[in-house]
């Protein structure tokens, strides 16, 4: 039997804390990101270190995962040459919403000094990529600032994932574009 | 007189070139060694013509006793490792492709190099019974160069994707991929009703547009945020907030000594 009578419209000296839905799930979402463990060159190198003690993600809830549908987060690390992009999409499309990507150094982000035949010119040709991160490597703490402002965007998003299902590469080409 | 020749745009073109300058060459040194003299000797009429450039033996055959040489140089000489196999593109100049095996001796520590020149169209023949080495450099060559390998294990692109049109190595290939390369991971991920979509590649990220008011600020020429400024650009004093801990538009109490 109960003691007393809990009225659950007034919250006042009660143990309950009021929030919104989206806020609640950004929480959960933001501090548990799930990078897929995928490095493509030298930015990769860095990327581990972010991940190692040193550096050490996995104190942000930043856990690399070796499947991409157990994954979060795409962190395109290094070169993409273009015999490779088809499997990179292909990892990309394998992750469960909601993903996010983040692109990692020069050669990810323009082609970098590889402006040769053979490299992606900037991985958002095929995937669309949230954060954009400059350096050539990126030192760790770069990668994790990155990580921190993908959190913060996370946590500004909408909980339902119709932002995050479809991306448009309009920034790209200046057109209507939406890229499933 | 000299031509007159404009100094601006410097960092497009090399202003100055000296009209007699020529390629310096490797020189080229009559064969003396003991060695390399019986390793000639032992090939016999199979060498067109031999010499010895940096301590390496250079020989020149015919494209088609490319594997009797190679045969002898293994199973006589003692070269007992194929280093290296390759071309290089002379289509230009020539008409003709270069083949050389680079092969090593260790016992002698002597490395020669064989040469021999094909046409455009022509194949050679593998010399992956002899050297296992070869295999993938024959692979590499085929997809570099296009050159066919006759009686080769498994002649297959190795660098570049199966899919992929033309051979980078060759000198007519531009270094930024013709058509077929710039449009190549589109194609093949969303098909090519993408291609109006996605946009050709942007292959100078650091070009400066004057015009494009959505990227670049230019000072004392602000406009608002994607507004079209292609007619002409008015010049506009540059207004600073006067907040209370810093007045920009402060005269400066302090002023220098004209001495100084």
């Amino acid at each position: 039997m109960a003691q007393h009578q809990v009225n659950y419209a007034s919250s006042a000296g009660l143990p309950i804390a009021l929030t919104s839905v989206d806020k609640l799930v950004n929480w959960g979402r933001s501090n548990s990101l799930w990078p897929l463990t995928y490095g493509l060159a030298c930015c990769a190198i860095e990327m581990m270190a972010s991940g190692a003690s040193r550096y050490d993600f996995d104190r942000m809830g930043t856990i690399f995962r070796a499947s991409p549908r157990q994954a979060d987060v795409m962190i395109l690390a290094g070169t993409l040459s273009k015999k490779h992009s088809e499997f990179a999409r292909r990892l990309y499309d394998q992750m469960t919403e909601p993903k996010w990507v983040i692109s990692m150094g020069s050669c990810a982000n323009t082609g970098g000094m590889f402006n040769t035949y053979a490299t992606v010119q900037g991985v958002d040709r095929i995937i669309p990529v949230d954060i954009y991160l400059p350096g050539c490597a990126p030192r760790p703490e770069t990668l994790q600032y990155a990580m921190m402002m993908l959190q913060k965007k996370i946590r500004r998003e909408s909980a339902n994932m119709k932002k995050n299902t479809k991306q448009d590469l309009t920034h790209q080409t200046g057109k209507r574009a939406r890229l499933i | 007189m000299r031509k007159y020749v404009p100094k601006d745009n410097v960092q497009g073109k090399s202003y100055y070139t000296d009209r007699f300058w020529v390629a310096p060459r490797v020189p080229r040194e009559e064969v003396r060694d003991t060695h390399f003299t019986g390793v000639v000797a032992t090939l016999g009429v199979l060498v067109k013509e031999a010499h010895v450039e940096l301590g390496q033996l250079i020989v020149h055959i015919e494209a088609r006793d490319n594997v009797a040489v190679i045969k002898v140089l293994k199973e006589t000489c003692g070269y007992t490792q194929c280093s290296e196999q390759s071309a290089v593109d002379y289509l230009a100049k020539d008409g003709e492709f270069e083949l050389f095996y680079q092969l090593l001796n260790v016992n002698e520590a002597k490395r020669v190099r064989v040469l021999c020149r094909i046409k455009k169209g022509e194949a050679i023949e593998s010399i992956v019974p002899l050297f296992n080495s070869a295999n993938f450099a024959e692979r590499e060559m085929f997809d570099m160069f296009g050159i066919k390998v006759n009686n080769h294990p498994f002649l297959k692109r190795i660098l570049m994707p199966d899919d992929w049109e033309g051979h980078p190595l060759l000198k007519t290939y531009p270094l930024q991929g013709d058509e077929f390369a710039s449009w190549y991971e589109v194609d093949k991920i969303f098909g090519k009703e993408y291609r109006d979509i996605i946009g050709p590649e942007n292959r100078d990220p650091a070009k400066v547009d004057r015009h494009d008011t959505k990227r670049f600020a230019r000072i004392g020429y602000e406009v608002p945020f994607g507004v079209d400024n292609t007619a002409g650009e008015t010049q506009k004093e540059i207004e600073y907030s006067e907040t209370l801990l810093v007045n920009y538009n402060k005269k400066e109490s302090k002023t220098l000594d004209k001495r100084r």
